[in-house]
């Protein structure tokens, strides 16, 4: 396999104590000092020593960190390798390892480290079938979610992009294989204003991938609670927008909505449900069903109440869902006169689960049509996501890292594309670069380059003979 | 029945080495066998056609070129026959990087075929028979001989076969159709039979040819003259350059009409393609004139290149209308082009049909997996052109022979040559289509150049038995040559003296501010090697050929160390061997599908399992770990 350099945080996506990001592979003491500022250099500094100092992006210090330094073989992998111990807390974390990547790292693919230590021998065979199944459930997953999280529109982009490179490189090379039938003087300028627009484009995504608008990076949140509780004006107050429709009656929310909210530097994905009630309605009733599921597999759920009704049957159906999860319960509607009080829905949740719940659920009253308390259920997202209590979901967070990495290494291509062009050099060599991008980009919508251009070629222009 | 009983008898010439066909792949596959030592003997359908051109008249072009000058590099003839017989020739892409400069040369086709046939006769341990082959004969996997359509046995070691577009072939025009070769030669009719039996896949593909028109019948007034170079490169290394600078016959360029195309249009209906009568694929990247008319309906005109196709005969080639279309049509269809209004024609255009196998039964040798000792070569393996055939005719014959002297066969990789692409394509991805050589095919284009073939593969060649000592020495001169001028230009300070400014000047290049080195200037792009002669005092006399290369590694110097760096990574892969008993149905982490693909082209490494289209990254790494375990 390519013996790039690789990067990954080891301790998992949760807010622990301390993170760690790990590099390894031939360059990790190269990259280390691109990016640590300490006493030592890292490439000098002794096998299996910890260092002092600090991890900076350009200028700017990103953490104050300690540093271990392996040399092969004498490590996990057997390739050199560095670790930084950062502060705990998933931004700190994720500023260190892209400040990594950007100096050179590749992310690691899911189970890479454990594959490159068998591959070196560091592992014995019992443990060959059991890495075997890693890296296939975890290629696989990785795939899968890396598609899966790409929204409609993202792709679309991506495609049209791509086959404006295919068209052009398409054009290029058929030119150079039938010189004589296609003529590409000039066309130099042409491509040159192409690139340029590519390039802006990439370059706007690449701006909003850290927006996490690319891809649906964040904490998985659902919200429930009984029908007319107000779920979707609190996701409409949480978005800035309405998207749900918010009516008086019962059950107006029918499927399941998305949306994307950033809470201050927090990206929730946030689904509104259908309430959960009894219902014989056969599509609300799917709308229930896939609520529950849901809740089953999400971060963060958002419990809410409507605190000017009574408790009734619908709210026990709904605690179990909030049981050994990460929940925070809202006493809406606190622009009425309130009949729940925190010490009541507390006091329910331990009797219902049996004083059984893990952690005190926190309560908050809010009013999701006056909009008031939100900031103090933003302020407690926040505390529960930075103590380390939501864990991110590692999987996404990583093919994100790596959408992203692949989305500036087109518009690196691209540029080398114009580059070349004002340098003066021979059309020949823009397809190098052209399919580059190509290949970053596919990487992205799980498209492998394969046969592609040799098609276009056939299919778009006229060879002779 | 193929022969009576009584006429079967065994031939006790001692032959080694069996080659079948003697086309362009069969040439060099013979002579290559020969040449290592081997008792040869070469069968062709006819005699009188050895070597023949029977579609375009011109040897190399783009990629093709690069081909041909691999071909030689390693010992081959082809570059050394055309520089002989060529009759025009021109470097392609001239205006372009190094990487897509493409010789090609029009040949005189009979001189061609009778300068090889002269190759071939004048060889020693190698002898032609005149004679269809009906049978492979094999026993316990192994070959063991062939067998003609009299019923003569020919025992043997190893068989190589090339038998190009005869298979079973069928040539077709409107509702015409006669089951004969190429030209109307006779096709071979027996052998697919025999090779279905060895348990061979065998495909159908197509092609085409373009009409053949009287020369004195052509107002060439209407038409754009097209002249050769003024300065000739020849192909192969070894022609002196000066023997190639000959008095050159030019083509013609004319144009199709919308009139052409209407004539095509109003006759689809009588076409064998449309109609369905042509059940074999066809390549895209030679359509046919009605094919381009259907496909491309908003291009008003194509071109039509007019081709002599040799000094002593009338008949011209007419390069862009190969056509399947019935005979009338065809007269209307040249006609309505400017300067061919009063064509005569002497050969109609047809189609052709031919067997041939798919090649994903090959190893990288180019011997059969299931048959040891059975090797192939040539548009029997799926490809098409003069020179892709040649390519594979001599890696097939120089491993037959290796089989014999019992060493292991050569495989060019994709990094070293268009030759290994080539192969690596044909045995590895599955292709409905006739293979052509492109060069977006070589992903490493940049470092396969033909400028540097000799540098790549000469060693090979000499390795295996088919360069001269002399020649290889010649090389390494070279090599020397070049790598002391590349230091010594690194090394070379230039200063900031009026002389420099002056020669910056003239070639409208930025003047320096502070001194720098020789190869800093080479890089820009305005200036070279050559133009900065005037200031590069110390500058060593050197051939041609080593000035070349120093500038193209000075010029190209990044994006050379970047593919050099991709190459690294490639190689690693196919370092990593897959034995030839794996058994993919035990690993069962492997998904269904890489599985079956895996077990059906068996790659020798886990680099070409890599391109096997269904095996996945995941596969891949499931595989290094199983092999691991191993």
């Amino acid at each position: 396999m390519k013996k790039e350099t690789i990067a990954a945080v080891s301790t998992g996506m949760t807010n622990s104590g301390i993170g760690i990001v790990r590099i390894s592979g031939e360059e990790a003491f190269a990259i280390a000092d691109r990016v640590y500022r300490g006493k030592e250099k890292i490439a000098e500094a002794e096998s299996h020593t910890i260092h002092y100092g600090h991890i900076v992006d350009q200028e700017e210090i990103v953490d104050e960190v300690l540093v271990m330094v392996m040399k092969s073989p004498r490590t996990f992998t057997g390739e050199d390798t560095v670790e930084i111990n950062c502060h705990g807390g998933t931004f700190v974390v994720k500023r260190v390892l892209e400040t990594v990547i950007k100096n050179g790292a590749r992310p690691a693919d899911p189970g890479e480290f454990t594959k490159r230590a068998f591959l070196n021998g560091k592992m014995d065979l019992s443990q060959a079938e059991a890495v075997i199944d890693v890296i296939n459930s975890e290629n696989e997953y990785a795939l899968q979610s890396s598609i899966s999280q790409l929204k409609g529109s993202v792709k679309t982009k991506i495609s049209n992009i791509r086959n404006k490179i295919i068209y052009n490189t398409a054009f290029i090379e058929s030119a150079l294989d039938d010189p004589e039938h296609i003529e590409i003087d000039g066309y130099a300028e042409t491509l040159k204003a192409a690139s340029e627009e590519i390039i802006n484009e990439l370059e706007e995504m690449i701006c909003s991938a850290d927006n996490g608008r690319v891809i649906r990076e964040g904490i998985n949140t659902v919200i429930l609670g009984k029908p007319n509780a107000g779920k979707s004006s609190l996701l409409n107050v949480l978005a800035g927008h309405e998207r749900a429709i918010v009516t008086d009656i019962e059950g107006t929310t029918r499927d399941i909505l998305e949306e994307q909210v950033r809470l201050g530097d927090l990206s929730l994905n946030v689904i509104d449900t259908a309430g959960i009630r009894n219902t014989k309605d056969v599509i609300e009733k799917i709308g229930v069903d896939r609520a529950k599921e849901y809740a089953g597999r999400a971060d963060l759920i958002i419990y809410v109440v409507d605190a000017s009704r009574e408790l009734d049957e619908n709210d026990e159906k709904i605690l179990p869902l909030i049981r050994d999860k990460n929940a925070v319960i809202l006493l809406n509607k606190s622009d009425l006169n309130t009949i729940v009080s925190e010490k009541m829905i507390t006091e329910k949740a331990c009797v219902l689960t049996g004083g059984d719940y893990k952690k005190k659920i926190p309560v908050i009253s809010i009013s999701a049509k006056e909009e008031k308390g939100i900031n103090k259920l933003e302020k407690k997202i926040k505390e529960m996501f930075i103590n380390g209590i939501v864990s991110f979901n590692e999987q996404i967070y990583i093919s994100n890292v790596r959408q992203k990495n692949a989305l500036i290494s087109a518009s690196k291509s691209m540029k080398k594309v114009v580059e070349s062009i004002n340098a003066g050099m021979p059309e020949d060599f823009y397809s190098i670069d052209l399919m580059d991008a190509y290949e970053a980009l596919g990487s992205i919508t799980g498209e492998s380059v394969g046969e592609d251009l040799i098609n276009e070629i056939f299919s778009k222009f006229c060879m002779g003979k | 029945m193929k022969y009576s009983a009584n006429s079967v008898w065994e031939n006790n010439d001692g032959y080694d080495i069996a080659v079948i066909g003697a086309g362009h792949a069969g040439c060099e596959a013979a002579l290559a066998a020969a040449r290592l030592g081997f008792r040869t003997v070469m069968f062709t359908v006819s005699v009188d056609s050895i070597a023949l051109m029977p579609c375009n008249p011109n040897i190399g072009g783009s990629s093709k070129g690069h081909l041909v000058r691999e071909v030689d590099a390693l010992g081959g003839e082809m570059g050394k026959v055309i520089d002989q017989t060529f009759i025009q020739s021109k470097m392609l892409n001239k205006s372009k990087g190094p990487a897509v400069h493409s010789l090609r040369a029009q040949a005189d086709k009979a001189d061609y075929s009778r300068a090889m046939r002269q190759v071939l006769e004048e060889q020693e341990n190698l002898d032609i028979r005149q004679m269809e082959i009906t049978d492979i004969l094999a026993e316990d996997g192994k070959v063991t001989g062939v067998q003609t359509y009299s019923g003569c046995i020919y025992p043997c070691k190893a068989v190589v076969l090339c038998t190009g577009t005869y298979l079973r072939a069928r040539c077709i025009y409107g509702d015409v159709s006669t089951n004969t070769g190429p030209n109307g030669l006779q096709s071979a009719n027996h052998l697919t039979e025999c090779l279905k039996n060895l348990g061979i896949k065998m495909y159908r593909f197509k092609t085409g040819t373009p009409a053949r028109i009287a020369r004195n019948s052509i107002d060439f007034s209407k038409m754009e003259e097209q002249k050769g170079d003024e300065r000739v490169v020849p192909f192969s290394f070894t022609t002196d350059p000066e023997s190639v600078q000959i008095d050159q016959v030019s083509c013609w360029l004319t144009y199709t009409n919308e009139r052409t195309h209407e004539i095509i249009r109003n006759n689809l209906d009588r076409s064998p393609l449309f109609s369905g009568a042509i059940e074999g694929t066809g390549p895209r990247y030679c359509p046919s004139i009605e094919d381009k008319v259907v496909k491309f309906p908003d291009k008003n005109r194509h071109q039509v290149f007019i081709e002599p196709e040799g000094i002593h005969t009338n008949e011209m080639y007419v390069g862009g209308m190969s056509s399947s279309l019935p005979e009338d049509v065809q007269y209307k269809m040249y006609r309505s082009v400017p300067g061919l209004e009063k064509a005569k024609i002497v050969r109609n255009a047809y189609a052709i049909e031919y067997d041939c196998i798919d090649a994903r039964q090959l190893k990288s040798t180019l011997e059969f997996k299931n048959i040891e000792g059975l090797f192939s070569g040539g548009q029997f393996n799926g490809s098409s052109g003069y020179e892709e055939a040649a390519a594979q005719g001599l890696i097939a014959g120089i491993n037959a022979a290796r089989k014999l002297q019992g060493k292991d066969g050569i495989i060019i990789d994709r990094s070293q040559g268009y030759i290994g692409v080539l192969i690596d394509d044909l045995v590895t991805k599955e292709s409905h289509e006739p293979y052509r050589m492109m060069t977006s095919r070589a992903e490493y284009r940049l470092l396969l150049r033909q400028d540097n073939a000799d540098i790549r593969l000469t060693r090979i060649g000499y390795d295996v038995g088919l360069i001269s000592r002399e020649r290889y020495q010649r090389l390494l001169d070279k090599e020397r040559m070049i790598e002391e001028e590349l230091k010594r230009v690194e090394h070379t300070n230039i200063g900031t003296s009026s002389k420099v400014r002056d020669v910056l000047e003239k070639y409208g290049s930025t003047p320096l501010n502070s001194g720098t080195t020789l190869a800093e200037l080479i890089r820009r792009p305005e200036l070279s090697y050559e133009k900065l002669k005037e200031i590069d005092e110390q500058r060593p006399d050197l051939p041609y050929d080593v000035q070349e290369q120093v500038d193209i590694n000075i010029k190209y110097d990044g994006y050379i160390k970047r593919q050099m760096r991709q190459v690294e990574q490639f190689k690693k892969l196919e370092k990593k061997k897959i034995p030839e008993d794996i058994n993919y149905d035990e690993i069962q982490s492997l998904r269904i599908e890489a599985k079956q693909k895996l077990n059906q082209i068996r790659p020798a490494s886990i680099g070409q399992a890599s391109r096997i289209s269904g095996v996945s990254p995941a596969d891949i790494s499931v595989l290094l770990v199983y092999l691991k375990l191993s």
